[in-house]
């Protein structure tokens, strides 16, 4: 790879090749799809957020004629053993466990009468008392969730269940000796609340099971192949006999990795030889998916006067929702990374709750302990009298830093960011009466993982990349820039296709800003193939050897004669030489590169309301090496804009029964482009070493670092101390009045 | 020259040490000599983990080559959103 070099396509602001479709309403999205005799599914949810199903009498609502099928829990394979906790989150079995955990789907000739039908079951619920937030699930005594959950990760096994699935421990020096070391030692507590991601698109599915077995899923999901492997494991159907189609998405975010709806939607089409339809509303989005957990925090930090952090530590315990699975381990992981400091120490627990059972949400867990951090950072930059920026620098992690998860890091681009935070225009800005700003840094590791991709080469010298990962921030434009940078032909040359189960080999699911790195190495590595087969061909037309043979441009060019074959010439007479060219790139890609973040928040709050506006906002991060530079700019703005929402309104409001009393955009608000400044965007380059353009995943850690830059940015507007979010006017009203 | 293997905390609970060096060619005699050496360390343990092998993350293991003087860090599996 690649130190800093100039590209030829590489770099470029290019059009999106989806854009006309999706602005002129072409593009078919998870609801789009319709069958012949397609019939429609709808799913009964639990009005209880904790209950034991007594019984389900599901009688009256299949003896009405617009019925074709009901299912419940009982009608997966073996009774939904295989799943486990999927196939009890997709249908409640015994008990239900939140407030619209699904329990029965009803099929019917239309949308209404599904609808309707479901109001024919009836289930006989024994309600228990809901566990809805951490201190309460943790406690002695707690109701618990699961009779058969024991906590893992003890120094001894216990012998009674519990609602705390699991607590896990990093540490790196020696803590005491570090705090032993300090002149300022502060202390805070941290609560932040259940947030969805917030995209726009439903969860929505259109499937088929044929009487010959074959079944076929068109869904929108972030990835088809697990769909497909999820589904078929609580089916028990063969991979072969199961073909997922991802449709456009709109936005993911993490919230669409998981499957609901789909294996729902293929055992009613099971039971009625009828494609069958399920489309959520709304409601049952916020109720029945996965949002990020809410969480609490312990942080202490202790440094030297000179600003030396000599010791970290942090104490976390995270919603998993109904089932065991938070993000805790990414949370305990990415806490402390910014930093270079030998003595650290983290515990975290991993705890269920009634509610849903979260999902991913980009960089999953990093925003809820970075939040902590940070504020507590910002806190003892003000202790010191040290300037934010300059207390960071002097602590921060570069290369060689031992992180405390693992590996030292490679060259890492944070003192960049924090360099250009100094450096940029908005930190010049002189602050008015009642405004506030706040900095803070962001890590997230980024992965690496499966991808397939080919590269068909037409007649007329064009290609066809045929990848496995769906589409959900403009990677089809990265890929077609990465193909023609390694085949030497212009971007417009490759047409970028996103392939269903059958017609491309597995990838993972895109996520965890894996799909430019790594499926962007899959396209590398398939152009590179294309080339050494366009070499091969020309070299028989000439009757010379490979190795004779050079490639520029998309031309090969004959080093021991003066001829030259184009691309589109050798294309053209393949099926004389060998057959038609194709590129292959089937990888487990190694080596991403984490990217770390630097945010700037300034805003003003009204004193009489407790309403806060974002004035200005400037993104900081790493791209390692932006393949499009506007997309990566596009990334960063939605990953501010997202962590913005998080810090002042976005929250799950349950009653005290344990019902979800806002699941709707008019009382869970996110931010409107009207809410926010135009928010500035730096890209810095600091090349990733195990990527052959340097590329660094870029969809996360934009998040990361918005809540505690907006929170210390609101708390030095009032100069008050704010320490749980979202920071919406009546919290920060009563702050105001209280203090 | 052995290769120093780092272990996670949650390793560490059955390995009773934070680091040590083992004379291994690739990560699958790697993961034999481990167990053999730390007897309350099962396999399964080991396989559920990510490595990072001179700062490479490796998410699924299995034929990873290692080098003489190779760092090897065990770490949790991430996932992304």
């Amino acid at each position: 790879m690649s130190e800093a070099q100039d590209y030829r396509y590489i770099g470029q602001r290019t059009i999106r090749p989806d854009g006309y479709d999706k602005v002129t309403g072409r593009a078919n999205y998870g609801a789009d799809l319709t069958l012949p005799g397609m019939i429609w599914g709808k799913i009964l949810r639990s009005p209880y957020a904790h209950a034991n199903i007594r019984s389900i009498d599901s009688s009256r609502a299949e003896a009405h004629p617009d019925v074709l099928a009901v299912v419940t829990h009982q009608d997966f394979p073996d009774g939904g053993s295989r799943g486990s906790n999927q196939s009890m989150n997709v249908l409640a079995d015994k008990k239900v466990l939140y407030h619209g955990h699904a329990v029965a789907a009803v099929a019917a000739h239309t949308e209404a009468a599904a609808e309707a039908a479901l109001e024919l079951i009836d289930i006989d619920y024994e309600p228990l008392t809901p566990v809805m937030d951490l201190k309460t699930a943790m406690a002695q005594n707690a109701p618990l969730l699961h009779d058969t959950m024991f906590t893992s990760g003890l120094a001894q096994d216990p012998t009674t269940p519990s609602n705390i699935a699991s607590r896990m421990e990093l540490k790196k020096g020696d803590i005491e000796k570090g705090f032993s070391e300090a002149d300022v030692i502060i202390e805070r507590n941290f609560q932040t609340p259940t947030v969805h991601q917030g995209y726009i698109e439903p969860h929505a599915t259109t499937v088929r099971y044929d009487e010959d077995g074959q079944s076929m899923i068109w869904c929108s999901t972030q990835g088809h192949f697990d769909v497909r492997g999820s589904t078929a494991s609580l089916l028990n159907i063969e991979h072969s006999n199961l073909k997922v189609v991802a449709s456009e998405i709109g936005g993911g975010f993490g919230g669409k990795t998981t499957i609901y709806l789909e294996p729902v939607a293929l055992m009613l089409s099971k039971k009625t030889g009828r494609p069958v339809k399920m489309v959520m509303n709304r409601e049952e989005v916020f109720k029945a998916s996965g949002p990020a957990s809410a969480s609490r925090s312990k942080i202490r930090i202790g440094a030297t006067k000179d600003g030396t952090i000599t010791a970290m530590e942090a104490h976390l315990a995270y919603e998993a929702g109904a089932f065991a699975g938070s993000p805790i381990g990414p949370g305990c992981m990415t806490v402390f990374t910014p930093y270079d400091v030998e003595n650290q120490y983290v515990e975290g627990f991993d705890v269920v709750v009634n509610k849903p059972k979260v999902a991913a949400y980009r960089a999953p867990g990093a925003p809820q302990s970075e939040f902590a951090c940070e504020m507590v950072i910002n806190e003892l930059a003000d202790e010191l009298g040290i300037d934010p920026i300059e207390l960071r620098l002097k602590n921060a992690a570069r290369e060689g830093t031992q992180t405390m998860y693992g590996p030292k890091l490679k060259a890492v681009g944070l003192v960049e960011c924090l360099e250009a935070a100094r450096n940029s225009a908005q930190y010049k800005e002189a602050l008015a009466e009642n405004q506030g700003r706040g900095i803070a840094a962001g890590f997230w590791f980024n992965i690496g993982g499966v991808s397939s991709v080919s590269i068909n080469m037409n007649p007329d010298g064009t290609g066809t990349i045929v990848e496995g990962s769906p589409d959900i921030g403009g990677s089809r434009a990265s890929m077609q820039m990465m193909a023609a940078e390694g085949v030497g032909l212009p971007i417009e040359s490759f047409k970028p296709l996103v392939a269903d189960t059958e017609n491309a080999a597995h990838s993972d699911t895109t996520g965890g800003s894996r799909t430019t790195f790594a499926t962007g190495m899959a396209v590398v590595e398939a152009a590179q193939d294309v080339v050494r087969q366009m070499k091969e061909r020309a070299a028989a037309v000439w009757n010379v050897t490979p190795d004779q043979v050079d490639w520029k441009d998309g031309v090969a060019i004959n080093t021991v004669g003066e001829d030259k074959l184009t691309a589109a010439q050798i294309s053209a007479q393949a099926g004389r030489t060998g057959g038609m060219i194709t590129g292959r790139g089937n990888i487990s890609a190694r080596g991403a590169g984490p990217s770390f973040a630097v945010h700037m928040a300034d805003v003003e709050v009204d004193r009489e309301t407790g309403k806060v506006d974002v004035i200005r906002y400037t993104a900081i991060q790493d791209a390692g090496k932006a393949i499009h530079p506007g997309y990566v700019e596009g990334q960063y703005q939605g990953g501010a804009a997202q962590g913005i929402g998080w810090a002042l309104n976005e929250e799950y409001i349950y009653n005290e029964d344990g019902l979800l009393e806002n699941p709707g955009f008019l009382d869970y608000r996110v931010p409107l482009a009207s809410d926010l400044p135009m928010i500035d965007t730096v890209i810095v380059e600091v090349p990733n070493s195990f990527h052959p353009f340097g590329v660094r995943g870029v969809g996360e850690t934009g998040i990361v670092p918005p809540l505690a830059a907006v929170g210390t940015a609101v708390s030095n507007a009032i100069d008050i101390r704010m320490t749980e979010l979202p920071l919406s006017p009546p919290r920060v009203l009563k702050a105001i009045r209280d203090a | 020259m052995q290769s120093k293997v780092i272990f996670s905390s949650e390793l560490q609970k059955f390995t009773g040490e934070a680091q040590t060096e083992i004379s291994a060619t690739n990560y699958r005699s790697l993961v034999s000599e481990i167990v053999s050496r730390y007897e309350k360390l099962e396999e399964d343990e080991i396989l559920k983990m990510a490595v990072a092998i001179d700062g490479e993350i490796v998410h699924d293991p299995f034929l990873e080559q290692i080098q003489p003087g190779s760092e090897v860090h065990f770490l949790y599996r991430i996932s992304g959103g």
